[in-house]
């Protein structure tokens, strides 16, 4: 069983009279361990699919079952449940608490799924070693470069242990330099076994990916477009980075 | 889809996940300091008018019950001669008034009664020193009235039973009488002791052999020995010395000072009975043929068992009354009952309506504290994403602000508690003396809880408000 199988998941908002399909009858699944990304030019509707994935939205229609539990018609309260138990996000603006210090922040998931003080620091420090930022964990956000920030914001995302990571264009505020080192952080968390989605419009970062899906007026394109999924250029050889030389 | 299906649905709330809830709300107080302190100050000034308010009625409160212990206390009742009802009207001739038969019938008959005080009142002109004073109460009584109306002797002695049965010429006052006659401290720099002195009551030379204590409020004493103090240090400042007296011509204590004390049988004899001086110093002692007298007393001064049994006990002494009276009522009982309803009352409106304008002001404090909350979630719609997204649910989120809000009301409630000392230590020193407020923890810890109330009832709704963010718009918000 698939760790996460949707099946003719629809997401329909109304706008006055007029009906948008943001996803429009979506099957997909995706196996624990995959390292899977998810393009489509803005609008294409793959965010809306990250967000019913990653359990922030209930799609109208279809079925999701994530980690063999149905979680279309869960209430909120649920859902934040699962989001705090099976999933972590990265988000392209980090979305670290600017008051908070970067070890507060990646304790912030477990505040919530109510652990204890001692153990909430032991798991932080040990999730902030994971990405080399062990020595900033007194540090505000505002301190921090902006990969470190976004490595704070993977510690944070890896802290509850998920199930299933979601990285929403994680590259798209750094430079390519940072990105790369962050792409390369994710890589080795999918070696480490970790589920993981990269959600992006380029096709250079959605290369580093053994699988791609393409999303494109809300479904998921049946051919894949070679130079939209970046295999135009990559070949075979991964784990070799998109665009390196 | 069963819920049941989830196996994390119920995240408990731990008291440690409430700590941490409040740490954030600190925190967050900590970082908009000026704000947090203007947006307290309208629950400080709510708490602080409270608890002044309060202290300020339990002042007068406790200021009329002074007086109110002062003039005899709750378990005095007194028996005044009255006009007849108008269907008994006819029978007027026949009516007797209160004498000293009453007193009898109700010692051996009414149980409940512990003390019985006659009073036989005597409108009397004093002269001595080569002046002149009218006091306000100069009655013929019994040596029991001393306990009856809490009198307490400073100088020489009440008169007893022996002088009364003798009839002798003694009589015992206040000090407002000697205050009259031969000056009071204040005016002459030293206590006069006027024990022993001759005065003329109505022409008749009396001995004064006693003296009752000056008696004033607590804060009257406490003011004047203030007044002493400096005085002492002043040079000959004796005389200029005023004002600080206020208590002393009127209220109850004023009037109390004004009482003076003759024996009964000395009033019957030489005031009542129709006998002349002149048949009395002719050793008579007799009122003289045809000489009618007025054997009527002005009031009965009765002491019941306790209040408790007011009812019952009025109801003994009237039905002993009744019957000495020949069913004819000319008579009527006054108790202190209604001062203290009326106490009460004013006490209860003055609360009302001083809780009221303190509650209102608490109230917009409270408004105050919703205003900076709406205010707070505006600018965090991302936090409250970014908490969300990281597994926050509805109820975390509503806690969190409902928390801060709590926070701010508790410390504004501590801070207004604090000022309301300073703002009493100010209404006291230019209050009335006698109605010195009075700070009750009672009215501390209502003022506080109304604070922590208003505090919660200002977070519900911007809680509210900020649990039902979307987040996926909430992290779109910049």
């Amino acid at each position: 069983m698939a760790l996460v199988e949707l099946r003719n998941v629809s997401k329909i908002y109304r706008l006055g009279d007029e009906e948008i399909r943001a996803l429009d009858d979506v099957t997909l699944d995706i196996d624990a361990g995959e390292f899977i990304s998810i393009i489509g030019p803005s609008g294409s509707g793959k965010s809306t699919l990250m967000h019913i994935l990653g359990c922030l939205d209930s799609p109208s229609k279809g079925t999701i079952q994530l980690d063999g539990v149905m979680i279309q018609n869960a209430s909120p309260r649920e859902l934040a449940a699962i989001r705090n138990r099976k999933i972590g996000f990265v988000f392209q603006f980090f979305n670290l608490l600017p008051k908070l210090t970067v070890m507060q922040n990646v304790e912030l998931p477990m505040i919530y799924s109510g652990i204890g003080g001692k153990e909430r620091r032991e798991r932080s420090m040990a999730a902030l070693e994971a990405v080399g930022l062990a020595n900033r964990a007194k540090h505000r956000p505002s301190q921090l470069s902006g990969g470190q920030q976004q490595r704070a914001a993977i510690a944070r995302a890896l802290v509850n242990n998920p199930r299933i990571v979601f990285a929403d264009e994680p590259t798209g505020n750094l430079d390519s330099h940072t990105g790369e080192a962050i792409l390369q952080l994710f890589r080795k968390l999918s070696q480490e076994g970790r589920t993981i989605v990269l959600v992006t419009h380029d096709p250079e970062i959605a290369a580093v990916t053994p699988r791609r899906i393409e999303i494109r007026d809300g479904k998921i394109a049946v051919k894949i477009d070679l130079a939209l999924a970046g295999l135009d250029r990559v070949a075979q050889s991964m784990p070799q980075p998109a665009g390196a030389p | 889809m069963k819920s049941t299906s989830l196996p994390l649905q119920d995240i408990e709330i731990s008291s440690a996940q409430i700590w941490i809830t409040v740490q954030t709300g600190l925190r967050e107080i900590w970082s908009h300091k000026f704000r947090s302190v203007l947006t307290m100050l309208g629950i400080i000034l709510g708490v602080s008018s409270l608890v002044a308010m309060s202290a300020m009625v339990s002042g007068m409160e406790k200021g009329a019950k002074e007086a109110l212990i002062a003039i005899g206390g709750l378990e005095k009742v007194r028996v005044e001669a009255q006009d007849l009802p108008i269907e008994q009207r006819y029978l007027s001739d026949q009516a007797v008034g209160i004498t000293m038969n009453d007193v009898y019938a109700l010692r051996e008959s009414a149980p409940l009664v512990t003390r019985i005080s006659p009073e036989m009142r005597v409108p009397a002109t004093f002269s001595a020193n080569g002046k002149r004073f009218r006091p306000w109460n100069c009655v013929g009584v019994w040596p029991v009235a001393v306990e009856m109306n809490e009198h307490v002797v400073q100088y020489g002695r009440m008169f007893n039973k022996m002088d009364d049965e003798m009839a002798r010429s003694v009589c015992v006052i206040g000090t407002a009488t000697r205050d009259a006659l031969w000056g009071s401290p204040e005016k002459t720099g030293e206590e006069v002791n006027p024990v022993g002195q001759t005065v003329f009551i109505n022409g008749l030379p009396f001995t004064v052999i006693g003296m009752f204590q000056q008696y004033e409020s607590e804060q009257d004493r406490k003011l004047r020995e203030l007044a002493k103090a400096q005085q002492s240090n002043q040079k000959g400042g004796v005389a200029r010395n005023r004002g600080w007296g206020r208590g002393r011509g009127g209220g109850a204590f004023g009037f109390k000072n004004r009482t003076v004390y003759l024996p009964l049988n000395t009033v019957w004899m030489k005031f009542r009975s129709g006998a002349t001086w002149a048949a009395v110093t002719a050793g008579g002692n007799t009122a003289p043929a045809g000489a009618t007298g007025d054997p009527r007393l002005s009031s009965l001064e009765l002491k019941i068992e306790s209040v408790d049994l007011l009812p019952e006990s009025l109801q003994q002494i009237r039905n002993v009354l009744m019957s000495t009276h020949k069913g004819i009522e000319d008579f009527t009982f006054r108790t202190q009952e209604d001062w203290a309803e009326q106490i009460k009352t004013f006490v209860h409106n003055a609360r009302l309506s001083g809780g009221l304008i303190a509650g209102i002001s608490l109230l917009v404090g409270g408004i105050g504290i919703m205003n900076i909350m709406l205010a707070s979630i505006s600018e965090r719609v991302r936090e409250i994403g970014i908490r969300k997204s990281v597994g926050a649910a509805t109820s975390d989120i509503f806690i969190q602000i409902l928390v801060e809000s709590v926070v701010i009301a508790i410390l504004g409630g501590l801070a207004g508690l604090a000022t309301s000392f300073g703002l009493v230590q100010m209404i006291r020193s230019f209050s009335p003396t006698d109605n010195a407020p009075i700070v009750t923890i009672t009215a501390l810890g209502v003022a506080f809880g109304f604070s922590v109330l208003v505090g919660v009832l200002a977070g519900i709704f911007p809680a509210i408000k900020a649990s039902r963010l979307n987040p996926i718009q909430a992290l779109r918000y910049d």
